[in-house]
């Protein structure tokens, strides 16, 4: 028999969790004119209208794409820019690499805000502004190092005798890199990869300050409260409901894999 | 294939891993590295194979000085004492690897890691993934990687330490028989004295960075050429004394003296050095007698392993019977003068005793 209070507390912590993202979903399907009105639980007048508008609107739905584009971009350039640094930092031994391997990790104790301006500039000189790839290039200051970290400590859980083995079977460096490797801490970029889309998804100042229209990524479209309408506020938990959906869809699938980069310490 | 290293030595900054080292291993049969820890016998393994460049010397095989030369390029199989598999590929995979990259014939590679599958009862786990086999298949796994290249050089290094003592058993007889085809150059490095002496063939002992002594399995136990020879090929560590030898008389410590053999006589007077295998020194019997002030005694089923204090030397009895003692307890000990071996100030080797070479000491003489 189970003790009742064994799922007592579990129950009662998710309850609380899930009750803002509850609060945020009930009110998608609200008026703003119901929202404003009082609280209620349950939609009075359910509605689709907020969910609607947000399929329809380009200057909405374009927020979402402008945001998976440079996320993706971000995502691919951080992993394949990491993989061969975490494996130099894993199976190499050269001078300062300890120090340059901490270094990386301090890109990360500045606040974005400090970048926001020179970024701004640099980009606006070189034509860059308000391109996907400006945003991409951004948010890889701060997920390269954190790449690195996550797949340093995967690669150094594998023997270096690996490697060897391979060297002896007769691949080449690339062909083991490929064909062996990668498969083998397939689980490590799993969890960087996952890493690098949450971050760079939620993202805002960054993304915000070298965009305007172009590539304008739904975090920013969202601050815009109230329009000549009015407030929004429905429209706005439609969207906020809709941010949501891509990280947990990334989180089922990398949940088994988060655990084990928490058990090597590195996540 | 036979290699050879020629002057061979490895430095890491400062620090000297091996030692200037000239050995010759000729192809069939296994040659046994047999050290402690830290006595170089992976690094020697690595040089063999490339994984590593000697900081100075060369390698030979026969296809002419190798050193410089690539690993992919050389014809040289390794299996390590830890289980290494390629954790993405299923076993036929893994064992297919080698032959893939070479460039075989789908249906030559399918008939080569049949075989070998086979030999090594692998087949039934061809399609399951390494971490889903036991230690001792995952082990299998990698001995066939290394097998079904069919390469001359195969270097195996303490592939059996991580085992059970049930499978190592196991694995350790089968070891011979399957590289007995192929006609390879069989490198196999171990720290057990037992285990070389079951594998047989030739046996490099090595202690710190040195090759002491390079010959005959049995011939090495036998007549081991110097006193760190001795201390390697023995476990329990062999028993050693400094004696004094006047006239025909040695002499340990105030109590202990036998006649030295004829060869001993005619050299000068002074300080000598013996060693006595641990299942030389018996608990009851005739013979030369010393007493022992008694550290530990092991009972090992059948067996006891009893370790004394004799003349401020730590030695080990092992007998076949059973003794037990209490701790701080004095006891007298036999052996027979004729077991001795000894050597001199420098360690070498003076003469031993014909007796001494017994030839009930060997396990397995047959393979010998």
């Amino acid at each position: 028999m189970i003790h009742p209070r064994k799922w007592l507390v579990p129950a009662l912590y998710i309850l609380f969790l899930m009750l803002p993202i509850y609060g945020l979903l009930a009110m998608s399907f609200k008026t703003t004119g119901e929202i404003l009105g009082g609280f209620s639980f349950f939609p009075q007048q359910f509605t689709l209208a907020n969910y609607k508008v947000i399929f329809t609107d380009p200057t909405w739905y374009n927020g979402y794409i402008n945001s998976i584009i440079y996320v993706v971009i971000n995502t691919v350039i951080s992993v394949s820019v990491a993989l061969p640094a975490a494996y130099a930092f894993s199976r190499y031994r050269f001078l300062g690499d300890k120090h340059l391997f901490f270094w990386l990790l301090t890109n990360r104790m500045a606040p974005p805000a400090v970048f926001a301006l020179p970024f701004f500039q640099l980009y606006s000189a070189i034509g860059l502004f308000d391109t996907h790839i400006a945003v991409a290039l951004a948010h890889c200051l701060f997920n390269i190092p954190l790449t690195v970290w996550i797949l340093e400590g995967f690669m150094s859980g594998i023997p270096k005798e690996l490697d060897e083995t391979a060297y002896l079977d007769g691949y080449s460096f690339s062909r083991f890199f490929i064909r062996i490797f990668i498969p083998t801490i397939a689980a490590g970029i799993g969890v960087a990869m996952f890493f690098c889309f949450m971050y760079s998804w939620v993202e805002l100042l960054l993304a915000k300050t070298l965009t305007s229209v172009d590539a304008k990524p739904i975090a920013a479209t969202m601050t815009r409260t109230a329009s000549s309408s009015g407030y929004e506020l429905g429209l706005l938990a439609a969207a906020g409901s809709l941010t949501i959906i891509p990280g947990a869809v990334v989180i089922y699938f990398v949940r088994n894999y988060i655990a084990k980069g928490f058990a090597l310490g590195r996540v | 294939m036979s290699i050879e290293l020629r002057d061979v030595t490895f430095r890491v900054g400062a620090e000297k891993h091996i030692y200037k080292t000239n050995l010759l291993l000729e192809p069939g049969g296994f040659n046994i590295l047999l050290g402690t820890t830290l006595s170089g016998k992976t690094t020697l393994m690595r040089l063999m194979a490339g994984l590593e460049k000697p900081t100075t010397g060369e390698i030979w095989t026969k296809d002419g000085d190798v050193t410089g030369i690539p690993v992919q390029k050389r014809s040289v199989a390794m299996v390590y004492q830890a289980f290494i598999n390629y954790p993405s590929f299923t076993v036929y995979d893994n064992i297919a690897s080698p032959l893939k990259v070479a460039g075989l014939s789908k249906s030559a590679i399918k008939e080569k890691v049949h075989h070998i599958g086979d030999l090594l009862k692998l087949t039934p786990m061809f399609n399951r993934l390494p971490s889903e086999l036991s230690g001792g298949q995952q082990q299998r796994t990698a001995l066939a990687r290394a097998l079904v290249k069919g390469t001359e050089l195969v270097l195996l290094d303490e592939p059996l330490a991580n085992l059970d003592y049930k499978l190592r058993e196991e694995l350790r007889d089968e070891l011979p028989r399957l590289f007995a085809d192929t006609g390879a150059t069989v490198v196999y490095a171990t720290s057990e004295p037992l285990e070389a002496l079951m594998l047989g063939g030739h046996t490099a002992t090595l202690k710190e960075g040195c090759v002491v002594q390079f010959g005959r399995t049995a011939s090495i136990y036998r007549k081991p050429a110097t006193m760190e020879s001795a201390q390697v090929f023995s476990d329990p560590p062999i028993n050693t004394a400094v004696i004094k030898k006047q006239g025909e008389m040695a002499y340990l410590g105030d109590t202990v003296s036998w006649k030295v053999p004829e060869q001993l006589v005619s050299l000068p007077d002074g300080n000598y050095k013996i060693a006595l295998r641990p299942h030389h020194l018996l608990p009851e019997g005739q013979g030369v007698e010393v007493d022992g002030i008694v550290q530990i005694a092991e009972i090992s089923g059948s067996g006891s392993i009893i370790r004394m204090n004799v003349e401020g030397n730590i030695w080990v009895c092992e007998t076949r019977s059973i003794h037990s003692y209490q701790f701080g307890e004095k006891a007298r000990f036999v052996f027979n003068a004729d077991h001795c071996m000894y050597f001199g100030a420098d360690n070498q080797l003076i003469e031993q005793h014909p007796s001494s070479s017994d030839q009930t000491d060997i396990t397995n003489s047959d393979r010998l």
